[in-house]
């Protein structure tokens, strides 16, 4: 099987796997407990937070473990609106964000807040001007994914980070879920975000994993209260062997990612001149200045689910849009906001790779991807 | 030194055959089970299969089960979604003085967005009475949350009776039943709640998940918003393999309920029969017949629980002095102050010992021993 999905979730590496299932069988204690034991546990859970908060350069306190990418989004979402609605209530975001931002949003806006929601150019990048000009002196919050997660558009993070932070108090919340891994991923002050939330499945982590990371301390309510755990700020039994896991999976990520970014950039670039030899029966939503582990393209006038299932029927797994949303028959939210032609918004498909992926994959979906427009379309 | 870990309420070791259920998932399926694709298929069918464990656990349909990251999180979900979705038709909530934090501290930010929470007292044994449930009741009351049995120490609540009270009002009856389930036999038909929350780490299955029962058609706002996992009430890509490790502890505790039950009361009678016999001064806290078998919450008169606690941990006896989300900072429990009052001695003196996988008849003994000694050494007794 040719495993191309890996922006809907990852295979997780072995080394991940064995770490979690050791810290289970061996350190079982809950980090709270005052006994030897819990403060033994309490270390694990210490040292896999520090190790994070290196890698995405800020203090170890404000480093949170989430259950995964949706709570920290609903979290970063939903606790900056109900800290700071004393400031405003004016919120923006874009037009192509995961539907855990876009739900949330839905849900602010039913409270009473108004958000607004920045337009992307057919490249799916949004625009420094239209921001500067929605930001306002009672906007609270700035929410913004890094990479796209079904084309793989990367916004100009940096350069929103200096408007926001230089026009407004707003804080800047990026959804690094798709990017962390595959690109640096860090604070830097004014230049970067206020919030990054990440999750560990789409690293080669295991699922149910996910953080959230502040750059210095700010103004957020807990969304789930409780004991009190994570400086008070999310309740519930940390379950350290998903930390530990989590911080492992950020680790390997993180020394692979050069070599990983050269791989799949040579993979993209390569299997875009190979759809391009179709002409016009293919069309390339992913550009070259996107992420390059995720490729997707649609064919004419067909469906995606009829490319999906010609490809698996031969080994290769690859998905419509977002896993999330991809029983639900209706156009994607992304494909209609870069404005595709309507002979190609219904068969859009991504190609998404991972740390796992070989060359040899990419020469053997070629060729079946010759026969499968062959069979489909007759070219 | 050989320890002891007495505290199986705070948390629990994980069950080898959890562990090896884990394993295997994880190295045969990493699909995401919304996917349509054939690796996202077999997600699915595993995470199904799972699900209908936990449902039948407690008489319930699959698609009653809502799987959270946790106990805290069903708590969470339970009381701010019935809050969210009945506040046009009343904004008064029941519960009571013993419930864990993740109640407790849900209800007190319901307070500030203007509900009003009546918190029932208990008596010395930590139990409510259901008539005093009965006269909270009013005719905007939207919520009951009452947990089935405390995790300090151990007192079951009349659910039952609670739940035959409320049949016919419009109130949601909630029970946070982590500390119970898996020692006590549930069906929510037999005992009428809507809601009902458990945790998955505390009857050995993995940390990190755990499930909101909702009874068909109760209204619940979801907490968690983004892509329509487990039908729209709680978003976020689901825990497949932790769901699988989850779903094998279920099977075995219930397997071995009955046993475990026995077990534990003759942990309970060997432990006291040292410091009966060791002549230490002490009493037993919580309800007499009704009981989580696997908590014995004592009170030892002249001790001081810091440095008795410090003390058992030296001697590698692994207690606590109520629960463990709480135990960082020892300020006295609200349990044990709502049980004796403020001031009391057992607020002071109280530890909690927790019994679960793993222990022996020997083992207890041999805690019991130190637990002794100790006492007998700080009280020069």
């Amino acid at each position: 099987m040719i495993y191309f999905d890996n922006s809907a979730t990852t295979k997780p590496h072995d080394e991940v796997l064995h770490t979690f299932l050791e810290v289970n069988k061996n350190y079982f204690a809950n980090p709270a407990s005052i006994h030897a034991f819990g403060v033994e546990v309490n270390e694990l859970l210490e040292a896999a937070r520090n190790q994070i908060a290196h890698i995405i350069k800020t203090k170890p306190e404000h480093v949170l473990f989430t259950s995964g990418g949706t709570e920290s989004n609903n979290f970063a979402i939903f606790g900056v609106a109900k800290e700071n609605k004393h400031i405003g209530k004016h919120i923006i975001t874009t037009e192509i964000e995961h539907a855990s931002v876009l739900e949330a949003y839905k849900t602010l806006e039913k409270d009473g807040y108004e958000v607004e929601y920045l337009s992307v150019d057919n490249k799916g990048v949004i625009s420094i001007d239209e921001l500067r000009r929605k930001l306002r002196k009672d906007t609270i919050l700035v929410s913004m994914m890094h990479v796209n997660n079904e084309m793989g558009a990367i916004q100009p993070i940096e350069e929103a980070a200096k408007i926001i932070h230089q026009h407004s108090r707003a804080i800047f919340h990026v959804d690094a879920v798709q990017s962390f891994g595959k690109l640096e991923v860090q604070f830097n002050g004014d230049a970067g975000p206020d919030i990054l939330t990440i999750s560990g499945h789409k690293i080669h982590g295991i699922k149910g994993t996910g953080i959230i990371a502040f750059q210095r301390k700010l103004n957020i309510a807990p969304l789930i209260v409780g004991g009190g755990q994570e400086f008070g700020l999310r309740s519930g039994t940390v379950p350290v062997p998903q930390a530990v896991a989590l911080a492992k999976a950020c680790r390997i990520a993180t020394e692979h990612l050069q070599e990983n970014y050269a791989k799949f950039t040579k993979w993209r670039d390569h299997l875009m001149d190979f759809f391009n030899t179709f002409g016009d029966h293919i069309y390339l939503l992913s550009t070259k200045e996107g992420a390059p582990h995720i490729l997707s393209f649609s064919v004419r006038d067909l469906k995606g689910e009829v490319i999906i299932n010609a490809l698996q029927k031969r080994g290769v797994i690859v998905s419509t849009s977002s896993a999330c949303s991809s029983k639900q028959k209706k156009t994607s939210h992304v494909v209609e906001a870069l404005n595709v032609d309507s002979h190609f918004k219904e068969g859009v498909i991504r190609i998404s790779f991972g740390a796992k992926n070989t060359e040899k994959e990419i020469e053997q979906f070629k060729e079946i991807f010759k026969e499968v427009m062959k069979e489909l379309k007759g070219v | 030194m050989q320890t002891f870990y007495l505290d199986h309420a705070a948390t629990s070791p994980v069950h080898p055959e959890v562990i090896n259920s884990m394993t295997e998932v994880m190295a045969r399926v990493y699909g995401n089970p919304s996917s349509i694709h054939a690796a996202g298929r077999s997600a699915r069918k595993i995470l199904d299969e799972a699900r209908s464990i936990l449902a039948q656990s407690i008489g319930a349909k699959d698609t009653e089960i809502i799987l959270t990251s946790g106990g805290t999180e069903a708590d969470n979900t339970a009381i701010f979604g019935v809050a969210q979705a009945l506040k046009s038709k009343g904004k008064h909530i029941i519960t009571t003085s013993v419930e864990h934090h993740a109640v407790l501290h849900a209800c007190e930010q319901l307070e500030k967005a203007g509900f009003e929470v009546t918190y029932l007292p208990v008596n010395e044994n930590g139990r409510i009475s259901v008539e005093s449930v009965k006269n909270a009741l009013r005719a905007d009351t939207i919520l009951v949350t009452i947990m089935y049995g405390n995790n300090e120490v151990g007192t079951i609540q009349p659910i039952k009776e609670i739940g035959e009270l409320l049949k016919d009002h419009q109130a949601i009856f909630h029970t946070d039943a982590v500390q119970a389930y898996g020692l006590e036999k549930i069906d929510i038909n037999e005992l009428h709640v809507d809601l009902l929350s458990v945790s998955s780490h505390k009857i050995n299955g993995p940390k990190g998940i755990g499930f909101l029962y909702q009874r068909e058609k109760t209204p619940l706002v979801a907490t968690f918003y983004g892509g329509s996992q487990e039908r729209k009430r709680r978003a976020g890509t689901e825990n497949v393999h932790a769901a699988v490790g989850f779903a094998k502890a279920v099977e075995i505790s219930q397997r071995e309920m009955e046993k475990r039950q026995e077990t534990y009361l003759q942990f309970r009678t060997i432990f006291l029969n040292v410091l009966n016999r060791e002549q230490i001064t002490y009493k037993v806290n919580g309800d007499h017949e009704y009981f989580l078998k696997h908590i014995l919450n004592i009170s030892f008169p002249g001790m001081d629980v810091e440095s008795f606690l410090v003390n058992l941990d030296m001697d590698g006896v692994y207690a606590s002095s109520g629960s463990a989300c709480t135990a960082g900072s020892i300020d006295p429990s609200h349990v044990l102050v709502a049980m004796f009052g403020k001031g009391a001695s057992e607020l002071r003196n109280s530890i909690r010992f927790s019994f679960g996988l793993g222990l022996t008849k020997e083992d207890v003994e041999i805690a019991a021993e130190r637990t002794a000694k100790i006492v007998k050494r700080m009280t020069n007794s």
